[in-house]
């Protein structure tokens, strides 16, 4: 067995560089096919008739008129009398016509009786939450009542973010064919080979017998792991009407129900000592995921800074509302800004510098050197000790700058991936996996690898992806998983086949298989080049066997055996500048700095690209994301994207992305980076108002309406 | 946030999509309407003519192609562009006029496909990002697209290019403000902005100008 190791970093011919993506060419052209591109002749199209209301129970329904229609071909009734209905735009009944706008029109004949239940929607007060809420039990660590004493600067506030939604382009669903025994699910999903089975058990059909299918996909961010319940009402449509049938969820539904972020509020006390040492922690947090009550965990509050005295204490609140999902970087988002925007007002109150406070407790984190060392470079970047001044200047500009910092932290050890590698005698190579590029560059960064380990141009390595069970199984596409799953079990695979074919044209070359190398697009000597074959030479002596080996990684495993191919565990600093009319309460983004690590970087074009994409979803998160519940009705408020504001190219400012790649980073392999540099946008934009206005706007996202009456309770506008 | 840019087009339709379907028929221009079998005389005071609700012939120029087509009136652009000529560049996302994915040009302007209807745009110029490129040859913004990797998942893209070339256009050498107003009608959900706009400021005629800062080649 070959000893897995990446290159030496000067030796790398691919490795590292910019390459463009592959499926570049497609995506501009609209030759990239998504799921909901699939045009199957005859299909049929479903639409739902969802509930009204936020809490109700099915009185009766009547499906006649619709069933009635030209060009329906089925309805089921989902959720019939009796059931209790637990959050609007919940699936009640689902129709299959000959078009979309059928579909509708008999959606709108179907007539359904409720029984109007009471509803809780909004989860911004616990007290007034009654029953609704679910408290965890407290956790304390040293003494946090001697601490709070002893300290000589405490702040209290309270600082909250509240639920947004994952706002997928390509809004979730599938094309289902279900012909015969077999189910093909064209399915808009980031988790390829976990799908079968989420098909098979509810549908009582071997697993065996489930297709899943997938060129590519608008946009997912941790919402697109499952079938869905509406993924097997289309399958039993399918089954039904012997048809292909098509369903992809409207905005309002995609907004609601189809994946959200849980909500973080927390009242928060922090101490620290004069010299700015931090000692204390008090937090009760709340927050909600739906029925489920959730919300954030705390085990990731107080965020990457730990005081050595804590108290802290959450409640899960149950709404009436659709069901959270995993959203890029599960809790961390919430409980970094909540936990920086303490920090900072703790700062002020010592009327320190909050960069000099960070970097006096960085002890307090797991990386001190390394968040040392970004917050550094970022404070150069940013200019950070020439622009940086106390809070509440007074300057005459109603415009105000200000500026403010987090930092953060991530895992992002490579999944469970395998990779079926083929090199056929004709020199052709491919890899087969099934995993799914998500927008990341998945595919090409599998490329890469195959091409540095054989020494053959990218372009001509065959990556394989988005089908099931035609590819081995890898891992769903979450938590930053991907790229060194792939990336550990391609570079196996290959190295296995490269030890395989040195062993069958070593004879050739008169020299042991040890002494050769692939390098340029030949099989050579090692230092003596003059005695090679060319990739297409040496893969001929294969006969007409194709050369077929499977390359793994296994998550779990630590063998000395597996090298040194993947690691866990980041950092990542941001800086952002802003500045805000204390006019109109409008916050615009000037200049943000993100300096982010991920070990070794296998494509530094679109590493850059994950964090820039990154900074401006933090940014929409900062400045405009809010699902808005009305409290009277318990409906969404804002379930369309003129009303469901994101970031668009004007509102991002000047973005500075370093990627921290020193050797030591180097050395570690790779290590996901879909997640880190999307945590800590919130707490530098929202220290960088409070910086700006002189007051803390409590709550993200930091409109203009928040921002004013922040201003107002100072003292009014130009206090 | 800059405002959604409005739809270009000017057809002689005051009917809005929406009113479409939900009325059971539309008062159209008979001017734009080829399938006049399909219509039935409309009062004289209005001197125009009511459509469907039923099918109603129609042809459209797609690409530079005549497309000849069946469609009830209240069919947009876009799901006839989608389902009916298997043209699934532009995308259906807000479905109302808000992000842009469906971007198509029409007589060389940019308009969101799925805020017209297919009636309402006979005899016109329409072009979707699959008519951009030359064979195998892509057009520079594509080329730039693809140089600046100012694409993710990809979805939003087909528009993006679609109201990049229309931008660049009309405004062969842009300034970084104008490119941050100028496209500020098409939506990203991934974050591809930066690469957006170098593309853009790369295939003007200046090529200066970024949303990126400096600082990038630490080591």
């Amino acid at each position: 067995m070959p000893e897995y190791r990446w290159p030496d970093r000067n030796e790398r011919q691919v490795l590292g560089k910019r390459v463009s993506r592959l499926d570049g060419p497609d995506k501009v052209t609209g030759k990239a096919k998504y799921t909901s591109d699939v045009n199957l002749a005859g299909t049929l199209h479903a639409r739902f008739l969802r509930c009204p209301h936020a809490h109700a129970r099915v009185a009766s329904i009547d499906t006649s008129a619709a069933e009635s229609l030209p060009g329906v071909k089925a309805v089921r009734v989902i959720q019939g009398p009796g059931k209790e209905v637990q959050w609007s735009l919940d699936d009640i009944a689902v129709v299959a016509a000959v078009d979309e706008a059928t579909a509708e029109d008999a959606v709108g004949r179907i007539a359904v009786e409720y029984e109007v239940l009471p509803h809780l929607v909004n989860e911004d007060d616990p007290g007034k939450a009654g029953d609704r809420t679910k408290p965890a039990s407290e956790q304390v660590k040293g003494d946090p009542d001697q601490a709070f004493q002893d300290a000589d600067a405490v702040v209290e506030g309270k600082y909250g973010i509240p639920v947004i939604t994952h706002c997928c382009l390509e809004p979730h669903g599938q094309v289902i064919d279900w012909s015969g025994e077999t189910l093909t699910a064209y399915q808009s999903t980031q988790n390829i080979s976990g799908m079968a089975n989420q098909f098979a058990q509810p549908l009582e059909i071997p697993a065996a017998n489930v297709s899943i299918v997938q060129d590519h996909v608008g946009g997912g961010y941790g919402s697109k792991f499952g079938a869905d319940s509406w993924g097997l009402e289309t399958a039993r449509l399918s089954r039904e009407t012997g048809r292909p049938v098509r369903n992809f969820l409207e905005r309002d539904a995609e907004l609601f129900v189809a994946g959200v972020r849980p909500s973080g509020f927390a009242r928060i006390k922090v101490g620290a000592r004069k010299d700015g040492s931090l000692t204390a922690w008090e937090a009760e947090s709340w927050g909600t995921s739906g029925l489920s009550g959730g919300g954030i965990s705390m085990q990731v509050l107080p965020y990457v800074i730990n005081p050595p005295n804590v108290r802290k204490k959450h409640t899960g609140i149950a709404t009436n509302t659709g069901p959270a999902r995993a959203w890029r970087a599960p809790n961390h988002p919430q409980t970094c800004w909540l936990t920086f925007a303490a920090l900072d007002d703790l700062a002020a109150k010592l009327e320190m510098d909050p960069l000099d406070f960070y970097l006096k407790n960085l002890n307090l984190t797991e990386r001190p050197d390394l968040y040392r060392k970004q917050l550094i470079r970022a404070e150069e970047l940013m200019g950070w000790r020439k622009k940086w001044r106390p809070r509440g200047q007074e300057t005459a500009n109603p415009v105000k700058r200000g500026l403010g910092l987090a930092f953060h932290t991530w895992g992002g050890r490579g999944h469970n991936s395998t990779a079926r590698l083929v090199i056929d005698p004709d020199g052709s190579v491919s890899v087969s996996m099934g995993t799914q590029d998500i927008g990341t560059g998945t595919t090409t960064v599998i490329a890469m690898v195959a091409a540095e380990t054989f020494g053959l141009p990218v372009n001509s390595i065959k990556v394989n992806t988005g089908r099931s069970p035609d590819y081995p199984r890898s891992g769903p596409s979450g938590g930053s998983t991907t790229v060194g799953g792939v990336c550990a079990a391609t570079r196996r695979a290959c190295q296995l086949a490269l030890e395989e074919l040195f062993e069958k044209v070593a004879p050739r070359l008169g020299a042991e298989p040890s002494e050769l190398e692939a390098a340029s697009g030949r099989i050579r000597v090692k230092g003596k080049p003059f005695r090679s074959l060319t990739w297409k030479q040496a893969a001929s002596r294969l006969g007409v066997t194709p050369l077929e080996v499977t390359g793994r990684n296994v998550s779990a495993s630590r063998r000395a055996s597996d090298g040194k191919l993947i690691d866990s565990g980041v950092a990542g600093v941001q800086m952002a500048e802003v500045s805000v009319d204390t006019e109109t309460g409008v916050v615009r983004m000037k200049k943000f700095v993100a300096i982010q690590d991920c070990g070794l970087i296998v494509n530094e074009k679109l590493a850059d690209s994950q964090v820039y994409g990154s900074l401006i979803m933090g940014i929409s998160s900062a400045l405009t994301e809010e699902r808005i519940m009305d409290e009277r009705t318990g409906s969404l408020l804002n379930g369309e994207m003129e009303f469901y504001k994101l970031a668009g190219l004007g509102d991002i400012g000047q973005l500075v992305v370093e990627m921290w790649k020193d050797a030591e980073q180097d050395a570690r392999g790779v290590i996901g980076l879909g997640e880190p540099p999307v945590i800590a946008p919130v707490g530098a934009i929202g220290n960088a108002v409070a910086n700006a206005i002189g007051v803390r706007v409590p709550r993200a996202p930091f409109i203009p309406r928040r921002v004013l009456a922040a201003l107002e309770e100072k003292g009014g506008l130009y206090a | 946030m800059p405002k959604p840019k409005e739809p270009e087009v000017k057809g002689a339709l005051d009917v809005s999509r929406r009113g479409f379907l939900t009325g059971a028929g539309a008062v159209i221009s008979s001017s734009l309407v080829a399938g006049t079998e399909a219509l039935r005389a409309a009062p004289e005071s209005s001197g125009a003519a009511v459509a469907g609700p039923g099918k109603v012939d129609l042809t459209l120029t797609v690409n530079g192609a005549e497309r000849a087509l069946a469609l009830e009136p209240r069919v947009t652009l876009l799901d006839a562009l989608r389902f009916e000529l298997d043209l699934t560049g532009a995308k259906k996302v807000c479905d109302r006029g808000t992000c842009g994915a469906c971007t198509v040009t029409i007589d060389g302007k940019p308009a969101y496909a799925c805020s017209l209807l297919a009636i309402q745009v006979q005899g016109k110029d329409i072009r979707t990002v699959e008519g951009l490129a030359q064979g195998d040859r892509l057009h520079p913004i594509q080329q730039a697209f693809v140089d600046n990797d100012a694409q993710q998942c990809g979805y939003c893209t087909p528009g993006f290019v679609m109201a990049c070339k229309a931008f660049l256009d009309k405004n062969p050498n842009p300034t970084l403000d104008q490119v941050r107003t100028g496209l500020g009608g098409n939506l990203c959900r991934c974050g591809t902005y930066v690469g957006v706009a170098q593309a853009v400021l790369q295939s003007s005629e200046s090529q200066t100008g970024s949303l990126a800062g400096e600082g990038r080649n630490h080591a």
